[in-house]
């Protein structure tokens, strides 16, 4: 028997049964849900009469819609506030664990389930949103899916599906000054493109993945789904493993080390058989800043806008007119040279500690450019933002002139107030940079943490990589870095016992 | 769901490459609690001029002229021929419901984006992969008015000049589209399969099964 890849060892392990057309029906053991995506499905539930199938596979909270400040006074606009208390009111129906919006571990959902070691490596684990992808890091198979499916997993436990193919993406090397995790992702959607993943569940691997943290290898995965693979994984190693150890929801006490020995057969097998490679070196990949409306659309920090008259494909070409003329930029101009107005340091693609002190790292003793209107840093969630307060990292935001938030979505999607006014330029450390994505007739430029920060700075992008190193580093205590916070008094959670 | 059989319709020509889920369904009417209504909304940042809010009165509002959707022979129209990649980025299900509840219920493209592909088949609507090739030319033979006919039960598409063009489409969800079937009352006639898996897993893996509080 030829060897089997990660995602082949979670598909066979997940597998109830097949159909003769080849589909199988595949268990799913953790659903997150939030508001936005799921008051439809729970609609559908108690139309139908059904009951969720095994309560304790789920967990809820609120994120697109909450506000990031001024909490405390509620949600002002009546239409998110009603989404809001839609899911508070089916989580208690149907019992439900929910972190409320008051909840102090409340956050973003990709960023609350591994913080609370809900997700777990080799889990199926599904969520009605696309950067569900994130939890392929801890090598669990996690993918985003619509609502209807939503209600189908509350109803059933399993999904139908089809076995994807698998591609497997190498990076190996050292990587440059300034490059993180978000440069290497943003380097292999523009390589691949955005459809380069499609039908493929995506493994990252090679010396430079390994080297990665776990919030690194979240980025890595979060953004799988940019490249249209619905999936992303990393093998578990220590990392994985030292990163879970005295999680809430993880195993406890003597339950860990069996859990975490099965974990560790959780990798490709050496002659595992992979459909597709695609492989990288890491001195290549330099810090990325996109200058289009779609991920792919991303140059290095010292290159330049490119020219759509040199490309041959006609309709590529065309798609890049547009997103030049929708960014207002135009061919030939320096990346570094292009101004921005807003800054946004958050979403589940890095608004966890690590991105946190990196942004901060950067900022210390500096100020916000004057050209700057607006530099909105939010913690990915209450946890996060506990930690980043203990570090004293809100002091250096705050006193850089930065603004620093409760945790949610913000301005990744900008459903919540948190947004770009038409026509305003910003560095966001998000996901996607589509029309009017961050805001109605606003212009979004992804990069990393610490370019974001250094874009703040400076007025413009600049190179990270090449800035001189801060002269009293940010002291950070290990034992800060891999634990949780201890277990916090919690709000108001429905708390229910197991099914 | 609505059984899918034949559509006989008017094809609207979107002549443009990885259109998004925000750009099908931008995110503010996704703060709606409902699984209709979404139609008004269809391309709202393409198809009108001002900013689109939920709730709107869309009859009043400024179209933008060269958008395609708003040509007034494409009024009812049920087919949508676009680019590659169609429906990429966010999971949204309400993509797929603003289209169907506007009329689509065809979508011809190069390819389709994973989730939204699948998406589509919950509600009655058909994606259709066909040659990158056999799409460049049916825009090339797009005028406006050009009628088509999309069988599912035959797999084929007739087009305005009589030509014949067989497509693909996964046995099951055909079967489950041609008659409007649940989903989920399909999933739980496996439903003693699905509770043997899970005592199995649950002597293995028990921490699987740990309550969430």
């Amino acid at each position: 028997m030829t060897g089997r890849t990660l995602y082949d060892k979670l598909w066979d392990e997940h597998r109830v049964c097949s159909e003769p057309d080849g589909s199988s029906l595949i268990y799913i053991d953790r659903q997150l849900l939030h508001e936005v995506t799921s008051p439809q499905a729970f609609e559908g539930l108690r139309l139908a009469g059904r009951k969720p199938w095994r309560l304790s596979a789920n967990l809820a909270v609120a994120d697109h819609n909450v506000p990031t400040e001024g909490r405390e006074r509620g949600i002002a606009d009546p239409i998110s506030r009603l989404q809001v208390e839609t899911l508070d009111r089916n989580c208690q129906e149907f019992e439900i664990t929910e972190f409320t919006m008051s909840d102090p571990r409340q956050g973003i959902v990709h960023v609350i389930g591994p913080e609370q070691g809900a997700t777990l490596p080799g889990m199926t684990i599904v969520c009605g949103d696309s950067h569900t992808s994130t939890h392929g890091a801890f090598g669990a198979l996690a993918f985003g899916i619509g609502t209807s499916e939503v209600e189908h997993v509350l109803a059933t436990q399993c999904l139908v599906q089809r076995k994807a193919k698998n591609l497997l993406i190498r990076v190996e090397g050292k990587t440059r000054p300034g490059v993180s995790a978000k440069d290497i992702v943003l380097t292999i959607v523009g390589k691949i493109g955005t459809a380069g993943g499609t039908g493929y569940t995506i493994e990252f691997a090679g010396s430079t993945i390994r080297a990665l943290s776990m919030e690194g290898r979240m980025t890595l995965c979060n953004m799988a789904i940019e490249a249209g693979a619905r999936a992303g994984l990393v093998a578990v190693d220590e990392t994985t493993i030292a990163y879970l150890e005295g999680r809430p929801f993880a195993p406890q006490g003597e339950d860990f080390e069996p859990a975490a020995q099965s974990w560790r057969n959780l990798h490709s097998d050496i002659d595992a058989v992979f459909d597709a490679v695609v492989e990288l070196d890491a001195k290549d990949i330099k810090p990325q800043v996109t200058w289009g409306t779609s991920p792919e659309m991303t140059a290095p920090v010292d290159g330049f806008i490119p020219d759509p008259q040199l490309v041959q494909d006609a309709v590529k070409r065309e798609s890049m007119v547009r997103a030049l003329q929708y960014m207002d930029l135009s061919p030939g101009m320096a990346i570094v040279d292009v101004k921005i107005d807003k800054v946004f340091i958050g979403s589940c693609t890095n608004a966890r500690i690590e991105d946190l002190r990196a942004a901060a790292e950067i900022v210390k003793g500096k100020q916000k450019a004057a050209g700057v209107k607006q530099v909105l840093v939010v913690p990915g969630s209450g946890w996060v933002k506990r930690q980043a307060e203990q570090e004293g990292l809100d002091i250096v935001f705050k006193d850089a002139g930065f603004e620093w938030r409760d945790p949610g979505c913000s301005m990744c999607l900008a459903m919540n107030a948190d947004r770009l006014e038409p026509g305003e330029r910003c560095a966001s450390t998000s996901n996607r940079n589509f029309e009017g994505r961050q805001g109605y007739g606003g212009r979004t430029h992804l990069v990393s943490p610490a370019m974001a920060a250094a874009a703040a700075i400076h007025g413009h992008f600049v190179d990270v990589g090449a800035l001189e190193p801060v002269s009293t580093p940010i002291e950070i205590s290990q034992s800060a870095a891999v634990q949780p916070p201890s277990r916090v008094k919690t709000g108001q959670t429905h708390k229910r016992k197991k099914h | 769901m609505k059984p899918f059989r034949r559509i006989t319709s008017r094809v609207v020509p979107l002549d443009r490459a990885n259109v998004d889920t925000d750009a099908i369904i931008p995110k503010q009417f996704l703060k709606s609690i409902r699984r209709s209504g979404f139609g008004p909304y269809l391309f709202d940042e393409w198809r009108y001029l001002d900013h689109g809010e939920p709730d709107m009165d869309c009859s009043h509002r400024p179209l933008n002229p060269d958008f395609v959707l708003n040509r007034p022979i494409y009024w009812r129209a049920q087919i949508l021929l676009t680019r590659e990649n169609f429906g990429c980025g966010s999971s949204r299900e309400h993509a797929p419901w603003a289209l169907e509840d506007y009329g689509f219920r065809v979508i011809l493209a190069p390819s389709f984006a994973d989730i939204f592909y699948n998406n589509c088949f919950k509600n009655g609507l058909l994606p259709i992969v066909l040659a990158a090739e056999t799409v460049d030319r049916l825009f090339g033979e797009c005028q406006p008015g050009t009628m088509m006919t999309v069988d599912l039960p035959s797999q084929t598409i007739t087009t305005h000049f009589g030509e014949c063009i067989a497509f693909a489409v996964d046995p099951s969800r055909k079967h489950r589209l041609v008659n409007g079937l649940d989903d989920i009352a399909l999933t739980l006639q496996h439903a003693e399969a699905i509770k043997a898996y899970e005592a199995r897993r649950a002597a293995e893996t028990p921490w699987l099964f740990n309550a969430m509080n």
